[in-house]
């Protein structure tokens, strides 16, 4: 091992994004029509797929935090908690983030599974979504947190 | 039988509980949190810092195996979304049919509309603005608010916390608002 930081267990990582990808797809959450359906209120889908993620997230995150374990990696487990400040990024960020979500009808996860799924335009909104984050770090020190 | 299977798309009680599975998982394998994009971030450190502070970090420590993850979830994708392709429209509620027929929407076969979502269609102005201008706002967005619906929607609200519990409240209103008012205006006709 040289002195430059080597992340261990990449191909674990590489796993749980193709099982990721598999459920994003096979679970229609990179459907533009579930997406729609559920931002127009037409249909409970994305609702409940949410919140059964969340039954299960929730406790697992408790059980693993709480216990004080440490990762297969070894590390101990815990997840910093977001800074508030004044919360204006929260509501801003978000609100832009969810205009572009509903006018592509896909989040960031989707649309790479989407690249992968052969809409090959999805590659566009992509780098256009690189290009929006950069913009940002660019415009950081000048925007409201 | 078995062929007919697995192609069959899942119902929300086996995907949801997988998705806070994956998130799970990720914490136990290596102390990680799922947020897909904080990626978005790393690809600008990676390729094109520039002089901007907000890209000057070491992106292969904190960044390398997200950047592997959503390798995979492309190729998760196409196991999905190709080989595993569900031949059938997806079953959306027929007051979504209803709704996004008055969007102009015929072809309801696939995951996408294709008529939204194809190269020509960034040859028209409205195309291009929903394509290029949506993913712009999804990048400009999730960076400033520091999370999506992964990080935010999944991670941050099975931590329970607030920060999260803004945003997301704050990017479904906007969806639904984008969906209903902004949607009708970009879609190319």
């Amino acid at each position: 091992m040289t002195s430059q930081h080597r992340e261990p267990l990449l191909g674990a990582y590489f796993g749980m994004g193709v099982f990721f990808g598999i459920v994003l797809t096979k679970g229609e959450l990179v459907s533009w029509f579930r997406i729609e359906e559920a931002l127009r209120f037409k249909g409970p889908y994305l609702y409940l797929v949410f919140a059964s993620a969340l039954a299960v997230a929730a406790p697992g995150f408790a059980l693993l935090e709480r216990r004080r374990v440490r990762s297969f990696a070894g590390e101990p487990i815990a997840i910093p908690p977001k800074v508030m400040g004044r919360g204006v990024r929260y509501v801003a960020g978000g609100a832009l983030f969810g205009l572009g979500w509903g006018i592509v009808g896909a989040c960031p996860g989707p649309l790479f599974a989407l690249v992968g799924a052969g809409v090959g335009v999805m590659v566009v909104v992509c780098l256009a979504a690189v290009a929006g984050t950069w913009t940002y770090g660019y415009l950081r020190p000048r925007l409201p947190h | 039988m078995i062929e007919q299977l697995l192609h069959r798309p899942w119902p929300w009680y086996v995907t949801g509980p997988l998705v806070g599975l994956v998130a799970v998982s990720l914490l136990a394998i290596g102390n990680k949190q799922f947020g897909v994009s904080s990626n978005l971030r790393h690809l600008c450190a990676a390729f094109a810092p520039g002089s901007v502070p907000y890209f000057k970090y070491d992106w292969r420590h904190t960044g390398l195996w997200n950047l592997v993850f959503i390798l995979g979830v492309v190729a998760g994708g196409f196991i999905g979304g190709v080989l595993l392709a569900n031949p059938h429209p997806v079953a959306i509620s027929a007051a979504a049919v209803t709704s996004l027929a008055t969007l102009g929407i015929r072809d309801f076969s696939g995951l996408v509309p294709r008529e939204l979502f194809n190269w020509q269609v960034l040859l028209t102005l409205r195309g291009f603005l929903m394509i290029v201008g949506g993913g712009f706002l999804i990048g400009f967005g999730t960076a400033y608010g520091g999370g999506c619906t992964s990080g935010h929607g999944i991670t941050g609200l099975a931590d329970l916390q607030l920060p999260s519990l803004i945003a997301v409240i704050s990017f479904f209103a906007a969806g639904a608002a984008a969906s209903v008012f902004l949607l009708p205006l970009l879609v190319p006709r």
